[in-house]
C-alpha cells in the first residue's frame, strides 16, 4: 500500500466523531498554554499523561500531537501583543512581531503567523506522512548498535551542539542520564540508586521531572525576580486582513521557514526554537526592506512562525519512525506511547498502522482547526493574558501538583516534584538548559539497553560499535556535533550559537 | 580595605557558586560509583553488566566537575540576576503544606492553601481572599478529575461531603 492510501485510511481514523473531540481539546489546550507564559507544551502534554491513562491511546495521542502544534500557534499571540514569548519557539517572532503590534500593525502580526503556521504545518505534516515510510524501510536493518549511535548523536546535539556552553549542556544531560539509572535494572533485577525507598524501585517519572522542571522550576524563578519588568498587553489594533503587500511580503518567507525549519525538527538536533533563529537571519539577509528590520518588518514574523511549525511536525519524523524523541515535548510523548505498551519505531508502522496514519492524518485536522481557533477568537486569547500573575501561577501549580497527586499521592512523589522544582530553579538561574535533563531521563535508559544489547551479541568486543558503516557515520556525526561548535565558542563566535539556545519545550 | 588591589577586579576571583555546582556534580559521581560498586552479578561474559554505564556516567560526571571548576577559576560563567529568595520561600512552603496534609485534609483543602501560598509569593497578601478561592477552585478540579474521569485523588471532610450530597450518603 502507498502513502497516500495509507494517509487516506487515517484520515477515516482521524475523522471519528470521538478522535475529532480529542483534536479539539488537543489544540485549543495547546493554544491556551501556548498564549500563557510559564507553562508550555511539553509541561501540559506532561501533566496529562496521569490523567489520559485509562483513556483511548489514538485519542490521547491526537490529543497530546495537538497540544504539541497548538502550542506552536499560541505562542506567536503572546509573543507579538505582549513582547513576552509563551514559550521559546516564539522569541524571535517577539523580536518584530511586537514592533508590529506598538505601530498598530498587531492583526496583520498575528495574521501572517497564524497563517504561516497553517501553511507550514500542512506542507510539513504532508512531508512527514510521505518521508516516514522510507525512514522506516531505512531503519528495519537498524539494530542495538545503531540505535546505540543514534541516542548518543542525539544527546550531544540536543544538549551540547547549540545553546552557549557546550559544558552547561552536557551537564544538564548528565543529571539527567544520572536520574535514569534510578531504579531496577531489566537485565538482573538489581536496584540502583533507590537507597531502599520503594517508590524510587520502578524509577524517576518522566513526568514528575518534567512538571517540575518546566511548571515549578519556572515558577519559582519567575517568583524570584521579583517585579522587575512589568510587561504591557498591546491591543490588537489594525485589521486582521493583511493587504496585497502583506501577502506578497509573506509567503515566500512562510515557504522558506518551512524549508528551514522542517529538517531541523526531523533530523536529531534539538527543539522547534532552533530553526526560527535560522529562518530570522535568511529573511533578514534576503529582505529588500532591511530598514525595518528591528521596527517591525513582516518578513520577519512570517518565517520563524512557520519554521516552528515545521519543525514540531519534523520532530514527529524521529519520534514516529525511531522511538528518538529530539525535543522535551516530543521525550514526553514518548513517555505517553510507553504508558500504553507502544514502542514508537519502525515496528509501529506495521503493528499499528491505524494509530500511527491516525495521528497523522489527524494533524491535517488540527491544523484547519487552529487557524480558526487562532484568527476569529484571537481576542479571547487576549483576554488571558490580563489574567493578573499571581492567580495565573498559583493556578500553574495547582495543576502542576494535580498531576502528580493523580498518579501517586505519596509523600514521596510529591516530595521529589519539589526537589526536582527547585533543581530546575537552580539550573535556571545559573544558565542551565532543561531540555537536556528530559531527553537525558527517557533516554539514557534505553541507550544503556541498546549498548548492552549490542555488547552482548558482540561477546563483550567493544569495537563492534564501529564497525557497522550506519553505526560509525552516526558516531563520526555526534563527534563533529560536539567538536565543532566548541572550536567555534573558543573563537568569539559562541554569541550565535548562544542565541540558538535549545531552552525548554 | 576597598583599595586592596586584590579586590579591585572581582572578575579574578574564582566564581563561588560555580565551585559549589562542581562540589555537588563530583559528589554526585561518587555516589553513582559506590552504588555501581555494590552490585552484584559482576560483568558476565558479555563483560558490561549492571554496573558498566553507572562507572561511565560517574567518571563524566568527575570529569564535567572538573570542568565546571577550571570554568569558576577562569570567570567564565554567566553574570546571574540578583534572585528574591522571599517568594521562593513562600512557594516552597505552600508546595511542603500540600505534601505533608493532603492525606489529612483532602486535595481541596491542602491544594488551596497551595494556591493561597504561591500567590503570596508573587505579592497577594489578601489571605482571605485567596485561599477560599483556591479551595473553591480545587474541588471544581476535584470534581472534574475524581468524579468525571475517575482519577484517583486524595479525599477529605470536604470532598466527602460533596460526595454525600450529590450521590448520596451510602457511596460516600
Amino acid at each position: 500500500m502507498n502513502t497516500l492510501d495509507l494517509l487516506i485510511q487515517g484520515l477515516g481514523v482521524a475523522v471519528q466523531p470521538i478522535n475529532l473531540l480529542y483534536a479539539l481539546i488537543g489544540v485549543t489546550l495547546g493554544t491556551l498554554v501556548g498564549v500563557l507564559p510559564g507553562i508550555g507544551p511539553a509541561t501540559t502534554v506532561a501533566l496529562l499523561l496521569p490523567v489520559t491513562y485509562r483513556l483511548d491511546p489514538a485519542g490521547s495521542l491526537i490529543m497530546f500531537a495537538g497540544i504539541y502544534y497548538g502550542g506552536m500557534y499560541g505562542g506567536s499571540t503572546t509573543s507579538i501583543l505582549l513582547n513576552t514569548p509563551g514559550e521559546s519557539a516564539s522569541i524571535v517572532t517577539a523580536l518584530e512581531g511586537n514592533k508590529m503590534a506598538k505601530a498598530g500593525r498587531g492583526g496583520a502580526a498575528l495574521s501572517t503567523a497564524a497563517i504561516g503556521s497553517f501553511v507550514a504545518g500542512l506542507i510539513a505534516t504532508i512531508a512527514l506522512a510521505f518521508l516516514a515510510p522510507w525512514i522506516v524501510r531505512f531503519a528495519l536493518a537498524f539494530g542495538p548498535r545503531e540505535y546505540f549511535a543514534l541516542m548518543v548523536l542525539a544527546f550531544v546535539t540536543v544538549s551540547a551542539a547549540f545553546g552557549d556552553s557546550a559544558l552547561r549542556g552536557l551537564v544538564s544531560l548528565f543529571i539527567g542520564l544520572t536520574l535514569g539509572l534510578v531504579g531496577i535494572d531489566l537485565q538482573t533485577g538489581q536496584a540502583r540508586l533507590a537507597f531502599g525507598i520503594p517508590d524510587l524501585l520502578d524509577g524517576i517519572e518522566v513526568t514528575t521531572l518534567a512538571v517540575a522542571m518546566f511548571a515549578i522550576g519556572e515558577t519559582l524563578f519567575v517568583a524570584a525576580q521579583g517585579k522587575r519588568a512589568p510587561a504591557t498587553v498591546e491591543p490588537v489594533r489594525g485589521s486582521l486582513w493583511m493587504n496585497a503587500a502583506d501577502w506578497a511580503r509573506s509567503w515566500k518567507p512562510w515557504l522558506r521557514g518551512t524549508v528551514i525549519g522542517f529538517p531541523i525538527g526531523a533530523m536529531p538536533a534539538g527543539g522547534a526554537e532552533i530553526g526560527t533563529f535560522f529562518s530570522y537571519a535568511l529573511e533578514k539577509k534576503l529582505s529588500k526592506h532591511k530598514e525595518e528590520f528591528g521596527n517591525g518588518a513582516i518578513e520577519g514574523v512570517a518565517g520563524p512562525e512557520a519554521a516552528n511549525n515545521a519543525s514540531a511536525a519534523g520532530t514527529l519524523v524521529p519520534l514516529l519512525t525511531l522511538g528518538l524523541p529530539t525535543s522535551a515535548t516530543a521525550a514526553i510523548m514518548l513517555a505517553g506511547f510507553q504508558q500504553y505498551g507502544l514502542q514508537p519505531g519502525p515496528l509501529l508502522f506495521t503493528s499499528n498502522p491505524q494509530l500511527v496514519w491516525g495521528l497523522i492524518a489527524s494533524l491535517l485536522i488540527a491544523n484547519f482547526m487552529l487557524v480558526i481557533l487562532n484568527l476569529p477568537l484571537v481576542g479571547l486569547w487576549v483576554k488571558l493574558l490580563t489574567i493578573p500573575k499571581h492567580w495565573l501561577y498559583a493556578g500553574i501549580l495547582l495543576f502542576a501538583t494535580l498531576g502528580t497527586i493523580g498518579a501517586n499521592p505519596s509523600v514521596v512523589e510529591l516530595g521529589m516534584l519539589l526537589v526536582f522544582g527547585l533543581m530546575g530553579y537552580a539550573l535556571r538561574v545559573f544558565g542551565f538548559p532543561i531540555a537536556p535533563v528530559v531527553v537525558g531521563l527517557i533516554l539514557g535508559p534505553m541507550a544503556e539497553q541498546q549498548l548492552r544489547r549490542a555488547l552482548a551479541i558482540s561477546q563483550g568486543d567493544v569495537t563492534v560499535l564501529v564497525t557497522s558503516p550506519i553505526a560509525a557515520t552516526l558516531l563520526s556525526l555526534a563527534a563533529l556535533a560536539l567538536i565543532i561548535p566548541m572550536i567555534l565558542r573558543a573563537r568569539g563566535r559562541g554569541k550565535v550559537l548562544g542565541q540558538l539556545a535549545a531552552d525548554s519545550d | 580595605m576597598s583599595t586592596e588591589p586584590l579586590n579591585a577586579n572581582p572578575k579574578r576571583r574564582p566564581d563561588g557558586a560555580a565551585l559549589i555546582i562542581a562540589a555537588v556534580l563530583l559528589v554526585l559521581g561518587i555516589i553513582v560509583a559506590w552504588d555501581a560498586s555494590r552490585l552484584g552479578g559482576a560483568a558476565q561474559y558479555a563483560r558490561i553488566g549492571p554496573q558498566t554505564v553507572p562507572y561511565a556516567i560517574a567518571i563524566c560526571l568527575a570529569g564535567l566537575a572538573l570542568w565546571t571548576t577550571l570554568e569558576a577559576f577562569r570567570g567564565d560563567f554567566p553574570e546571574r540576576d540578583r534572585q528574591d529568595a522571599l517568594p521562593v520561600l513562600w512557594i516552597v512552603a505552600g508546595l511542603l503544606l500540600q505534601l505533608l496534609t493532603i492525606r489529612f485534609i483532602g486535595f481541596s483543602v491542602a491544594t488551596g492553601l497551595l494556591f493561597a501560598l504561591v500567590a503570596r509569593g508573587f505579592g497577594e497578601r489578601r489571605f482571605w481572599i485567596s485561599i477560599p478561592m483556591g479551595i473553591v477552585l480545587s474541588l471544581l478540579v476535584w470534581v472534574i478529575f475524581a468524579r468525571g474521569l475517575s482519577l484517583t485523588l486524595p479525599h477529605g471532610p470536604i470532598e466527602d461531603a460533596l460526595t454525600r450530597l450529590i450521590i448520596g450518603p451510602r457511596t460516600a
